[in-house]
């Protein structure tokens, strides 16, 4: 089963690495993962999508407690959560494909944030699904690259991950 | 007070009461040498390879309740140290290794003798540091030692570039230690404690399996009052032997591939297990699905929550410092008015002493050839079953695990995590130096201790008197039983050609060598040898070549699943 886990950890050298590692070297799926500092400079948090059976989402979960550098582990997935993903597509946009993507960038509420005369680039905020969904819906052949930041999560209400 | 990077190094280790440096000196680490020089309080070692100043610290702090230190300089220095950080990191053996780097100016430019040590060293630490300014040595270490003693134990590697061990910095040695990430839960929940002894109490066939936890948590002694009190058989790990006293007639012997009958057999039919500090690896309880396949209870207690559940389900988990954990589940014990059921005890009893009538122990004696287990056997006699036994890993260390009576924590030293051969003599001179006294035996093979046998000179050096007991089958032996049993015979590359002469080479290092080829003098050469006390002694025992290890629980089979020797 699919898994959001988020994490707080010191924000220092090779932090980062020690999580990728501990992922490569017990044999545990990364689908996705993010880190950036946040308001706490010292902290970084983390949100790793990771999938696999009850018993090895409770070790992923202890092994990475177990990491000296982590401050606190929750799985999201384990109550109410919202999660999102940004994704910038780059498409080919000429002729009637035009108005036909601007048509359906508006349907997702997404935006053209970069337009060439060749060119459209547009960006859009959503679950995974939602994106997936967006990159179904177009031509698939005009789609010349698309960048995904990968699941951000927090807990709904008073669920809070802090120190 | 400022001082330099490197006199804070050694002051850090002055303060934190460190009696040996095992190490080996290079260009990284060179201002920190010049301060060992300057001082006598801490003591330094010189090793002959970097793997021995490491596993010499382990087996130093494996006898000890104190933390192994090493101190090794950049680039091989730290590659010839990994295999004994990993063999720390697998036992949980407190280390503090200490690597010299290349200049921070010059990291990442592929510079001379530079390698990412805590890039390398990362998956088999604990935890690792980069100092990047002298200021921060002193916190640094002390958080070091904290770690590596603290919570499960283990090695933690600080990487310390050369120019930071010459910059000034302000010194001063924190008292305290704090790491906001990192708490680690020394007392058990008394809810799950007494759910643990409310179904100890319950069990009509209870059982305790104990391992390296109760050794790292110093913990024999109430393990021991435990299973007294609780009246139930009790098996060690590899890494628990001596933790309960061997010659207790609750002892049913080591577990699992090469432990009894008894053990095995009570392991798969108990119906409550008390796993304390053992963490149900593949070597102790063999296949996993075969080992689940039977109905019983487990309580399981560990310092490590990723230890719990992590190949077995258990019902009761209690996270926790061993020690602690024991102490306080005896109180609810000793303060219950229930008592175990001695009626149903009577019957279990009587299927564990059938068990143990296999006599699973055994082997045929011969005038002929020396038999690998007579020597342990000997040795145990002639030294009272009170030395220090360290050892390699193969035949020989099941034979010294399984014959080798031991009755006190911290006397068997050996790498069972990793299985690292080449361990057992830098291991004894570890363990020489902390017990000075003390008689210390070496028991290896004749492939493993040619794996670090230049450690035979730094023996000289320090004068550690050491008994290796080189049990020589002229095969590695362990391989050459796998390839019996499971590989059709094909003996591929297990066979030792050109070994070198032993005796003479124990000479060639200034030390005494005696090769033993009879039965009959086997008792002889080992009283001769331990009679020499101040003196080294090699003894090559020409042991017979075909012999095995017996019973064993093959590779992927289950615990009930044994091949005894008399099947064959």
């Amino acid at each position: 089963m699919r898994h959001i886990i988020s994490l707080l950890m010191e924000n220092e050298a090779g932090a980062l690495s020690r999580v990728a590692g501990l992922f490569s070297a017990r044999g545990y799926n990364i689908e996705s993962l993010t880190v950036a500092p946040t308001e706490d400079p010292t902290m970084s948090r983390m949100t790793i999508v990771t999938s696999g059976s009850d018993e090895v989402i409770e070790q992923i979960n202890k092994q990475l407690n177990k990491l000296v550098d982590v401050v606190s582990v929750m799985d999201l997935t384990e109550g109410d959560h919202i999660e999102r993903e940004l994704m910038l597509v780059k498409v080919r946009a000429v002729g009637n494909d035009r108005e036909e993507l601007k048509r359906m960038t508006d349907i997702f509420r997404g935006r053209v944030i970069d337009v060439t005369d060749k060119t459209y680039t547009i960006e859009l905020t959503g679950t995974g699904h939602k994106l997936d969904r967006f990159l179904q819906a177009i031509d698939h052949s005009l789609i010349l690259e698309t960048v995904r930041t990968g699941a951000s999560g927090i807990g709904r209400g008073d669920r809070i991950l802090k120190l | 007070m400022e001082l330099t990077g490197a006199e804070i190094t050694i002051r850090c280790l002055q303060e934190e009461g460190v009696e040996y440096v095992f190490g080996y000196p290079g260009g990284a680490v060179l201002f920190i040498y010049d301060e060992l020089f300057k001082q006598e309080q801490v003591k330094h070692v010189l090793v002959r390879h970097e793997q021995a100043a490491v596993h010499a610290a382990d087996g130093y702090a494996r006898s000890t309740e104190k933390v192994g230190v090493a101190l090794v300089t950049s680039g091989p220095g730290v590659t010839n140290a990994v295999t004994g950080i990993a063999t720390a990191y697998l036992d949980s053996i407190p280390l503090v290794v200490i690597s010299g780097q290349v200049p921070t100016s010059v990291i990442g430019e592929d510079a001379f003798q530079e390698v990412d040590a805590v890039g390398i060293t990362r998956p088999c630490v604990k935890h690792n540091f980069l100092v990047k300014d002298a200021k921060d040595i002193a916190s640094t270490l002390k958080k070091a030692f904290y770690l590596a003693k603290s919570g499960r134990p283990g090695p933690v590697l600080v990487d310390i570039p050369k120019d930071v061990s010459n910059q000034k910095a302000e010194y001063s040695y924190p008292a305290t230690v704090n790491i906001r990430s990192y708490n680690p839960q020394v007392q058990g929940d008394i809810g799950q404690i007494k759910r643990a002894a409310q179904m100890l109490l319950e069990a009509k066939r209870p059982m305790v399996y104990a391992g390296g936890g109760v050794i790292l948590s110093d913990a024999a002694k109430q393990l021991t009052e435990l299973v007294r009190l609780l009246g139930a058989p009790c098996t060690n790990t590899l890494m628990g032997l001596g933790g309960y006293p061997a010659n207790d007639k609750q002892f049913v012997g080591m577990l699992g591939m090469h432990g009894t009958y008894e053990a095995n057999m009570g392991m798969q039919n108990c119906d409550v297990l008390l796993a304390v500090g053992a963490r149900f690896d593949d070597r102790v309880i063999g296949n996993v699905s075969h080992f689940n396949s039977v109905p019983r209870k487990i309580i399981h207690i560990d310092i490590d929550p990723a230890s719990i559940s992590k190949r077995v389900k258990v019902d009761v988990s209690i996270v926790g410092d061993v020690g602690h954990v024991v102490s306080d589940l005896l109180a609810v014990l000793n303060s219950s008015k229930q008592k175990p059921d001695a009626k149903a005890l009577k019957d279990w009893w009587k299927q564990i002493d059938e068990w143990r009538g296999a006599n699973s122990l055994t082997y045929k004696n011969s005038s002929e050839l020396i038999k690998p287990q007579y020597v342990i056997e000997t040795l145990h006699k002639i030294t009272h079953g009170d030395a220090f036994v360290t050892s390699d890993v193969g035949q020989h260390q099941m034979w010294a695990a399984q014959y080798y009576k031991f009755n006190q924590p911290r006397r068997w030293i050996n790498s069972g995590g990793l299985g690292t051969m080449g361990f057992g003599l830098p291991a004894a001179m570890g363990v020489q130096l902390a017990h000075p006294g003390s008689t210390v035996a070496c028991v290896t093979g004749e492939g493993s201790i040619q794996m670090n046998i230049q450690e035979l000179s730094t023996c000289k050096q320090y004068n550690l008197p050491i008994k290796v007991i080189a049990l020589n089958n002229r095969y590695l032996g362990m391989v050459r039983q796998w390839q019996e049993f499971f590989h059709g015979n094909r003996y591929s590359h297990s066979y030792m050609d050109a070994l070198p002469d032993f005796v003479k080479l124990a000479e060639a290092y200034g030390h005494v060598g005696i090769k033993v080829e009879k039965p009959s003098d086997v008792e002889g050469a080992l009283k001769e040898a331990f009679a020499r006390k101040d003196e080294l002694v090699f003894l090559d025992f020409r042991t017979d070549s075909t012999e095995n290890v017996y019973p064993m629980v093959p590779g992927g089979k289950g615990l009930s699943e044994v091949i005894l020797a008399e099947d064959l």
